[in-house]
């Protein structure tokens, strides 16, 4: 049996809409006229222990609304789940000892006080032992870098360091499983990467699930080795990045530097070149043309004094996945 | 009750912080107990006061333990955290605590009130002891009477912070804290006691003030105080109390597990 298993979960809100615009403003006040939006539709998935997923599809797929499902605070119109045995809408208050959660857009550290002061009604609420959250909290804080931080009243941090005060907020009672609902939303590269590192580094010594739905497909090369792609609450892609990317084409992005004028580039693989300021940028598929006899190739023609080679950004395959289910 | 305990703590260390919100609050206390106190005495030095039911000195006593106390029985003190928790979806991290959500809002009401009252109450009813009279606040006629009175008062916070967890509750529906529930308010505040004692009211109004629990909150601990209530009297009403509290909190209680089923966590 798998660690998490989902199954068929639906769920379906009414929301009221209105017409923009005063009468409309004012028939909605006397009869309002409801839509149903699938937040999620029959979505599916399994999970071991230890995994990284992430979670990704474009705003309003529906990857909050799983989320909060499996964090126990929405309960699912159809469908079962199971996390380590216990259903969370139903064992609630068990489950949630055992979960952390990280909502990128929020905040539940208190404002106006340290978040060390944070960190310790948080100790009473899951009932952490004194030695033992002395332990976690100063592993957490030098990890994270946030050992000044920690002292300052949240109001006067900048997102980052609140960011990575909410992170360790969400960790004090060393969770088994941990959703992170776009935790580096906003955050500059070094943040970004303190971040990363750090949920690496709990994956693989404390062996954390983890869930992970965000939009910057740079945290999920980081990170995720199987991704979950979800459109209008449907499932679309299980599996993992580099298979969703060879559906398009293994493409790199090769950067040549040379004095020389190019012609009549004609061989298979090379899919687009242009010209920029300091020579050529060319999208080469390797799967057809490896890196190697494209570069003997144009070394017959020109004289290369550099190389550049660069992923074709996973940005682009996903938009392109996006475009193909019409999301 | 640890993690109560810790609430509880928390939210009072951080509300003593507000030293200047506390002096404005009781010149704004005093204010309005001058003005309430002017009107009354010359209401009653117009003559005609054989049928008034309660005397000068017990009313202004009243009216002085009704500002002093204000921050602890007033009934729509909003908690804006959790009000814009609501409104903006961050109590989305309340859900994912073990831990009862009603109980804690509870006990941090309690605190946030035990806290405001501490830094308010003692330096109003100090003064209002030592100023001339008839604008005196005198004392309790034995010390029978101000342990009922406080009693009374710890009772009647308890009350005031179930109603007042209902309304908020409310707001998970409305997903507004104004319009019919400030109207709902003024209307209580009234049938609790806050602007006059409730034997001043009409009769019919008198009445209805009865039936409900709002008066449990202001008019009784206030009225015990002042003999205007005697103490054997007053053993039902402090029954009354205990039966209210139960009641409001169980309605309180379920309408948040109600709330929180069908709550949409607004925004992403």
């Amino acid at each position: 049996m798998s660690f998490i298993e989902v199954k068929n979960i639906s769920k379906t809100f009414k929301v009221a809409k209105r017409g923009s615009g005063l009468k409309n403003g004012i028939k909605s006040f006397f009869k309002r006229d409801y839509i149903a939006i699938d937040a999620a539709s029959d979505i599916s998935f399994e999970m071991d222990k230890g995994e990284i997923v992430g979670y990704i599809g474009p705003n309003g797929a529906g990857k909050s609304t799983t989320i909060k499902i499996l964090s126990g605070i929405l309960v699912p119109d159809s469908g079962t789940v199971k996390v380590n045995g216990l259903v969370p809408w139903v064992d609630r208050k068990e489950y949630v000892s055992n979960i952390g959660v990280v909502f990128g857009q929020r905040s539940q550290l208190w404002w106006d006080i340290p978040a060390i002061d944070t960190f310790d009604l948080l100790k009473d609420m899951y009932k952490i032992d004194e030695k033992a959250y002395e332990k976690t909290k100063n592993e957490l804080i030098s990890l994270l870098k946030i050992e000044d931080v920690v002292k300052v009243p949240v109001r006067q941090l900048s997102l980052g360091q609140r960011m990575r005060c909410e992170i360790a907020a969400s960790l004090l009672h060393k969770p088994k499983i941990l959703f992170l609902d776009e935790p580096t939303i906003g955050l500059d590269a070094v943040s970004k990467k303190i971040v990363r590192d750090f949920i690496k580094k709990i994956n693989k010594e404390e062996n954390t699930t983890i869930i992970l739905t965000t939009h910057d497909m740079s945290d999920i090369e980081a990170l995720a080795k199987r991704i979950i792609l979800i459109g209008k609450g449907k499932i679309l892609y299980d599996g993992t990045l580099q298979k969703l990317k060879n559906r398009y084409g293994n493409n790199k992005k090769v950067v040549i530097t040379t004095q020389n004028r190019l012609s009549n580039i004609n061989k298979k693989g090379i899919i687009s070149h242009k010209k920029n300021e300091i020579g050529y940028e060319f999208i080469v598929d390797v799967n057809i043309l490896t890196i190697n006899e494209f570069l003997k190739y144009l070394g017959t023609k020109i004289e290369i004094e550099d190389v550049d080679i660069d992923n074709v950004g996973i940005d682009d395959v996903i938009i392109k996945t996006y475009e193909e289910y019409d999301l | 009750m640890k993690a109560i305990r810790s609430i509880f703590r928390l939210n009072f260390l951080n509300d003593l912080q507000y030293r200047s919100q506390a002096l404005a609050g009781i010149a704004t206390q005093f204010f309005f107990g001058f003005v309430f106190i002017m009107v009354y005495v010359a209401f009653y030095e117009s003559g005609n006061t054989d049928k008034v039911p309660m005397p000068l000195t017990q009313l202004v006593s009243y009216l002085w333990l009704n500002q002093a106390f204000f921050s602890l029985i007033y009934i729509w003190t909003k908690e804006k955290d959790l009000i814009s928790m609501i409104k903006n979806g961050n109590v989305a991290y309340e859900l994912v605590r073990p831990i009862n959500f009603y109980f804690k809002w509870y006990a941090t009401m309690i605190a946030k009130r035990v806290s405001r009252v501490l830094l308010r109450f003692f330096p109003v009813l100090l003064i209002a002891y030592f100023l001339p009279k008839p604008f005196n606040l005198m004392l309790p006629s034995n010390l029978e009477t101000f342990l009922i009175f406080l009693l009374s008062l710890v009772l009647s916070t308890f009350l005031v912070v179930a109603i007042s967890m209902v309304l908020h509750m409310i707001t998970f529906f409305t997903l507004n804290e104004k319009g019919v529930l400030e109207i709902f308010m003024s209307v209580s505040e009234i049938l609790a006691g806050g602007t006059i004692p409730l034997v001043m009211f009409p009769t019919f109004l008198y009445k209805i003030a009865y039936v409900l629990p709002f008066r449990y909150t202001c008019d009784l601990p206030f009225r015990i105080y002042t003999g205007n209530i005697s103490i054997s009297n007053a053993t039902p009403d402090i029954i009354g109390s205990f039966i209210w509290i139960i009641v409001v909190t169980l309605i309180g209680y379920l309408l948040t597990r109600k709330a929180l089923k069908k709550a949409v966590i607004q925004g992403g």
